[in-house]
């Protein structure tokens, strides 16, 4: 093996001058005494190696010992990731001891002594690929498939396939032949290189199925799809992290893989604390069931930060191709690009905007394009949808990141300063965010096809209402409440209505937090009935009395069980109101 | 700082010398490791071969080429031990108070980071008798939280009076380019209530070198921890002004010719406020550290690097305003936040705390709408009229810094402040709160 010794040090980058050959990104460590802190190959000029260090180089010297290690950054992948805590380099945080990272430490990210329950699905004489299931085991009660490792080229043939038993990670559930009639043993636990995409699929076909998250003003409004793209920007203060919790806890996905990427450890504590009490309402299972978390907290050196969300996609690509349903989390992808920007700057890069690296754009775009929903090579669906916040500088839209991001993905979610300081949460912004999975034609298809016709006539006519209430009022504030027509009051209140009731909607409320698609669509057309009904005002104040007391009773429906009891009060008063000022009673929308 | 003298290496030939740093020839040396250059206290920054180039945190002023250079062979480090309890330190942790130096186990300040799964989620209301604070913004344990304020605002005097009414076991005080004056109102505050035997102070006033100040937040922060670990209390930490810290930690940068990021701050800003805040915890054996910091702000501009930079670390950040109306500074509703008043509110406060607290801001957010229109020259609704009486009141009543009462207090009074300018159903509240406060 390679080996080299330490010339230089500025912060976390390293300088060592190699006496053999060195990979791009292979992974090397530095020899302090009884430490072995890892570090990653970024740059090589003739004999000096730059290496990027994971931790902190405190007391590294000139001369400092080097070890090459031949790899490049790899995860393991087997049965039992689920439900883990990891840092950014996959080391199991509930295995390190003590209260403090101590530097240099790692654990294992896998259970090497618990048992499986393995069930064969490949038999002898199958011929088989890379990411092929050979068979399955039960983790958390989800489907976890032993697949041939995804390193393995070319074709091989299935010589045995143990039978149902307990084994082990590392115990060999299958021996396979190559070409040559070399024969292979198989386990359950693989490698794969982080920065590197698992292809081992047909093809990545366009989304077309909604990923219900039961937030309204994105299921309603501006659809995610299942392996959609979409970003949260937005300044502090605004809610970001509310919202990804929301998408944690709600979405409707098999595995959930949140990367806390730079950010605060209380909010990953939040996380731990609260998912193994929270219930999936789908499933009945335990949330943490099928969460794993890769915490990467802001005071973690910052090297790794940026390993955290290759190794957080790389786990989502694992399970995508075992025809699961994944959906990657990622907060923030700014921190994570400015670790970049730490790094080049001490590399001495020639910097591009805002002093970030020059292709960051296209680090941006490469890593979205590794979510997607795909056709596995057996015929079957895996999808990975992913969401990253985006913290701009001064809550600036402009700033290199979020507009790298934008061009990356396909759901924009802006949240917007002005209504988190009027407290109207979720603060997305109905006029800067949008979908553009709504003009999606398989997209439509599809929701017809779920008796949920007319949702995205239903979005752009939303959309359309909320619109012209902006435009009425801004002409309302400039020319004066009695300057204006009185229908552009009723503009004004139809977007307050609309914002009040379908856009707004209370994450801590134990029922209002999570809102199903039939009720969404309930909920939808009811206001959209109010908002396309003519009603005959005398006066502007008259509009926004009746609105008012409108908003009040249908956020009291929001409040109640679905169809409950009180439910169908509250809508048996919005049922009056409407009448009382319409002169003729609105006929009930359809269940 | 304890300094001690062996297996020293001595180096008398300096080769370039900055405002900041000083660069030799020098071998064997360990990076962040100590050093004296002419008894200025160093640290080592940069090593390209046998060049190693050194922070002189005091400043470079009066260091000769040939001045002599000493390496201690490790990173900074400080005594903790009880002793520390009444005690002011500059910034190399030396007294300033005339007292004995302290004795007790030697730390590395700047140690490592707690591990993410043996935090324990903060759940301790502080309470402070400030509605702008308690009712709005709510602090828990284990929280990081700025004020935000323009340099002329009352930030020092706030934070003097949450510390004191906070009831943490330790209060520690890290002054960093703290104007004389502050640090004697500190110091007398500290005095005048009794408590100096549960404060620990470290000052860097704007008398002595800016660098130096790039060490306070450590030595506050392992002091923090030595109570918080070892001994299981609450500790709480008072940082102020970050914005002068930062001022340094761009200052070095600039002097080791890094690119500058946004507004000439370093690259790395994020990542090393970030490692003094997350400093703040909630451990499992009861301990807590708390950090309550100072940004101050140009003209109100939180979009600049420091302020930006940190919102983004902290938990939430409190924003102090003078309202002209009543002629009083208040906890602005608008812009300051707790992220973590959700652990508390309503669970260990009153239920309809929560709901509450969004009505009153949201109907102070109608009443800033009429007051625009009013100062456009339009006609008041009748609604408009009534929110700016709201408005008045409940910034006069609950908003002012001066305020001091008890959470139960503040809801009651917030729900009479509703029922005497609103009817019921203007306030989008849960019915059975209406139905069971509603006065």
């Amino acid at each position: 093996m390679t080996t080299g010794k330490v010339t230089g040090i500025i912060a976390n980058l390293v300088m060592v001058e190699v006496n053999g050959p060195v990979a791009q990104n292979e992974i090397c460590y530095l020899v302090l005494g009884e430490l072995k802190l890892m570090a990653e190959v970024i740059k090589i000029v003739g004999s000096t190696t730059y290496v990027q260090v994971f931790d902190s180089t405190r007391g590294v010297q000139t001369g400092t010992n080097v070890e090459f290690s031949g790899d490049l950054l790899e995860v393991e992948l087997g049965p039992g990731i689920l439900s883990k805590n990891y840092d950014g380099l996959q080391n199991d945080l509930n295995k390190l001891d003590g209260i403090f990272l101590q530097r240099g430490v790692s654990s294992s990210p896998l259970d090497a002594d618990k048992k499986w329950n393995f069930k064969p699905i490949a038999k002898s004489g199958d011929t088989v690929e890379a990411a092929s299931w050979l068979g399955e085991v039960g983790e958390n009660r989800l489907p976890h498939k032993i697949m041939v490792p995804f390193k393995m080229e070319g074709s091989y043939t299935v010589k045995e396939v143990k039978p149902e038993d307990e084994y082990q990670i590392y115990d060999t559930i299958a021996v396979i032949t190559d070409n040559n009639g070399t024969d292979h043993n198989i386990t359950m636990s693989q490698k794969w290189p982080v920065k590197l995409a698992i292809k081992a699929y047909n093809n990545k076909p366009r989304p077309s199925k909604l990923l219900e998250t039961g937030v309204r003003v994105i299921d309603s409004l501006n659809p995610m799809l299942e392996g959609g793209t979409g970003f949260i920007p937005g300044p502090f203060g605004c809610g970001k992290t509310v919202l990804q919790h929301a998408l944690s806890k709600q979405a409707d996905a098999d595995v959930v893989i949140v990367a806390a990427c730079g950010e605060r450890a209380n909010e990953v504590v939040e996380i731990f604390w609260e998912f193994p009490t929270l219930v999936d309402y789908r499933t009945g299972r335990k949330l943490m069931e099928r969460t794993t978390i890769i915490a990467n907290t802001s005071n973690m050196p910052v090297a790794a930060r940026e390993a955290s969300v290759y190794t957080a996609m790389t786990l989502g690509e694992y399970y995508r191709a075992m025809g699961l349903r994944v959906l990657l989390l990622a907060d923030s992808t700014s921190r994570w690009a400015q670790a970049l920007r730490e790094m080049s700057n001490r590399l001495e890069d020639l910097p591009g905007p805002d002093a970030f690296p020059m292709d960051l754009s296209a680090i941006i775009a490469n890593f979205y394009a590794r979510a997607g929903i795909v056709e596995l090579n057996n015929g079957k669906p895996g999808s990975i949808t992913f969401i990253g916040t985006v913290s701009p500088a001064g809550g600036n839209l402009k700033e290199p990141v979020t507009e790298s991001t934008k061009k990356a993905t396909r759901c924009f979610y802006a949240l917007s300063q002005q209504r988190a300081d009027s407290k109207r949460y979720p603060a997305i912004d109905p006029g800067l965010s949008y979908s553009k999975y709504n003009e999606y034609p398989e997209f439509q298809e599809f929701m017809k096809s779920q008796e949920l016709e007319s949702w995205v006539d239903n979005a752009n006519l939303m959309t359309n209402y909320l619109q012209r209430g902006k435009e009425a009022s801004d002409q309302i504030n400039i020319l004066g409440d009695d300057g204006v027509p009185v229908g552009y009051h009723v503009h004004h209140w139809r977007a307050e209505l609309i914002d009040f009731v379908v856009l707004q909607q209370d994450a801590f409320d134990q029922i209002d937090q999570m809102c199903p698609l039939k009720r969404q669509k309930y909920m939808v057309e009811k206001v959209l009935d109010i908002c396309s009904a003519e009603f005959d005002f005398n006066h502007f104040e008259k509009v926004g009395e009746l609105f008012k007391k409108l908003i009040n009773a249908m956020k009291q429906m929001n409040y109640s069980e679905y169809l409950s009891e009180d439910f169908r009060k509250y809508e048996g008063e919005v049922d009056i109101l409407v009448s009382e000022f319409q002169g003729s009673t609105l006929t009930q929308a359809s269940v | 700082m304890e300094i001690t003298a062996t297996f020293q290496k001595k180096y008398t030939q300096i080769e370039d010398i900055n405002k900041a740093t000083c660069t030799l020839r020098a071998t064997g040396v360990g990076n962040e490791e100590l050093a004296l250059v002419g008894n200025k206290l160093s640290q080592v920054v940069k090593i390209i071969g046998d060049k190693v180039t050194l922070q002189v945190f005091s400043g470079t002023e009066g260091i000769f080429t040939d001045s002599e250079v000493v390496f201690l062979g490790k990173a900074p480090t400080m005594k903790v031990s009880e002793d520390l309890a009444g005690r002011f330190f500059n910034a190399m942790g030396d007294p300033i108070d005339g007292g004995p130096s302290i004795d007790g186990e030697v730390r590395e300040i700047g140690g490592p980071s707690v591990n993410p799964v043996r935090r324990l989620q903060p759940n301790k209301l502080i309470a402070t008798g400030i509605a702008g604070i308690d009712l709005n913004n709510t602090l828990v344990a284990g929280q990081k939280i700025p004020f935000f304020a323009d340099p002329d605002q009352p930030y020092n005097e706030v934070m003097a009076n949450v510390a004191m009414r906070a009831k943490a076991d330790k209060i520690i005080l890290g002054g960093m380019g703290l104007t004389n004056d502050d640090y004697l109102y500190f110091k007398s505050v500290f005095q005048n209530q009794g408590a100096l035997d549960r404060i620990i102070s470290f000052v860097n006033t704007t008398q002595n070198p800016p660098v130096e100040r790039l060490l306070i937040p450590d030595m506050a922060l392992t002091a923090a921890e030595y109570f918080a670990v070892d001994k299981n209390e609450s500790v709480l930490v008072l940082l102020t002004d970050m914005t002068l810290f930062a001022d340094a930690l761009s200052i070095v940068s600039n002097r080791m010719d890094q690119i500058p990021s946004k507004d000439s701050m370093p690259g790395s800003l994020y990542s090393d406020l970030a490692r003094i805040y997350e400093k703040a915890v909630q451990f499992p054996n009861g301990g807590s550290i708390t950090i309550i910091a100072v940004t101050t702000l140009s003209e109100g501009d939180i979009t600049h690097a420091i302020p930006d930079n940190t919102g983004y670390i902290t938990e939430g950040q409190l924003f102090l305003r003078k309202d002209s109306e009543i002629g009083k500074v208040i906890v602005d509703p608008f812009r300051s936040l707790s992220r973590l008043k959700q652990l508390v509110i309503g669970k260990q406060t009153r239920e309809d705390h929560p709901q509450v607290m969004n009505a009153a801001v949201r109907l102070y957010a109608d009443a800033a709408n009429a007051r625009t229109k009013l100062e456009n020259g339009f006609d008041l609704t009748d609604y408009d009229s009534r929110t700016l009486a709201f408005a008045k009141e409940y910034s006069n009543e609950l908003l002012a810094i001066d305020v001091n009462v008890v959470v139960e207090t503040m809801l009651n009074k917030a729900w009479e402040l509703f029922s005497r300018h609103f009817q019921k159903e203007e306030l989008g509240l849960k019915q059975e709160l209406i139905d069971k406060y509603w006065k």
